[in-house]
């Protein structure tokens, strides 16, 4: 994370140095794009709280142990397709369902469309895009997504 | 579009009354939504700052034709190669991929340069598949990629053509 705060600062300052209007310019472009999209943020936010509350952990996992793979990856794509969460939260969540027995195929499709498909992020995709486009990009990245769990379950042996 | 603001208002405040009168009464889900609401919103505001700033100065200082010859039209295969390379360094998730994408485009990327952008952002973040190979395994990590990465070229380069074909754009930020 901090290599990004280092990052910005060098460019800042490198900006700041070259041409005092046109940093000036930048931040004002920053805020400007900043507030056009805030109330989508906020909307996003609060959508992500809900549905945290309503899908905790313990959800997920319940439910992802499913002895029948074919029905672990449905409800791994839902839940991938309907939450948010952090690298940092996510991984070491499929790590300890690795250890408890959870196929890979399953995992997959359960991170892929956690990645890929956004139904919290649709307030925000669709203030850019539109929404017939979020919702095109969104099937098809969950498509991408089913597809990626066949080949994974096809390269570790859990598929045929 | 005025309706949306009001929508838009209604649910904030709404949102806001429930946290509220939750943590007057000591509602334990209303409790619970409010410490999501505020992880959440932390984790963001360590990111979004950074991130439009770099937008700002992406473009005051990079010339339209500059981002068209490398992104646009013409870019041919590199564009699409630039447009990975810019995914891996994105930080923070789709979120972050978002409005970026939308400067780029403002500045002539291309529409299926920028569904690869948005893509790729999504599955091949540099950090995160450092972590994700942690762990899951780096063979895990690396048929995930190569299984993925060209399925979201192919399927950008079919989308935007589609719509450039339909004459779309994207919508003008103000």
């Amino acid at each position: 994370m901090y290599y990004l705060y280092i990052i910005t600062g060098l460019a800042v300052l490198i900006s700041f140095i070259v041409s005092r209007e046109k940093t000036l310019k930048a931040v004002k472009i920053a805020a400007k794009r900043f507030v056009y999209i805030l109330p989508a943020f906020l909307i996003m936010l609060i959508l992500v709280s809900i549905v945290l509350f309503l899908v905790p952990e313990e959800v997920i996992s319940n439910y992802l142990g499913s002895s029948n793979k074919f029905i672990g990856v449905l409800f791994a794509s839902f839940f991938g397709s309907i939450t948010l969460m952090p690298g940092f939260i996510a991984f070491p969540l499929c790590g300890i369902l690795l250890n408890k027995g959870v196929a890979y195929t399953v995992l997959a499709a359960f991170t892929t469309t956690l990645m890929m498909v956004g139904v919290l992020t649709y307030p925000v995709e669709k203030r850019y895009f539109g929404v017939k486009v979020t919702i095109i990009r969104n099937a098809i990245s969950l498509f991408i997504a089913l597809i990626v769990a066949v080949m994974i379950g096809i390269f570790f042996g859990e598929i045929f | 579009m005025k309706r949306n603001r009001i929508i838009t208002i209604l649910t904030i405040s709404s949102y806001v009354m429930f946290l509220i009168v939750s943590w007057i009464f000591g509602f334990s889900p209303g409790i619970e939504i409010a410490n999501n609401f505020r992880s959440f919103s932390i984790e963001m505001l360590k990111i979004l700052p950074c991130a439009f700033i770099l937008i700002g100065l992406f473009e005051a200082w990079v010339k339209k034709e500059t981002v068209e010859r490398h992104f646009g039209e013409e870019s041919g295969i590199r564009g699409y190669i630039w447009g990975i390379l810019l995914a891996g360094t994105t930080v923070g998730g789709l979120y972050v991929a978002f409005p970026v994408a939308y400067s780029l485009y403002s500045k002539g990327a291309k529409l299926s340069v920028i569904f690869t952008y948005l893509g790729a952002s999504a599955i091949c973040r540099i950090p995160m598949a450092i972590f994700e190979a942690s762990f899951l395994g780096i063979k895990f990590t690396a048929i995930r990629l190569l299984v993925s990465l060209p399925l979201v070229i192919v399927a950008s380069i079919l989308l935007g053509n589609y719509l450039t074909k339909r004459n779309y754009k994207i919508i003008e930020g103000k």
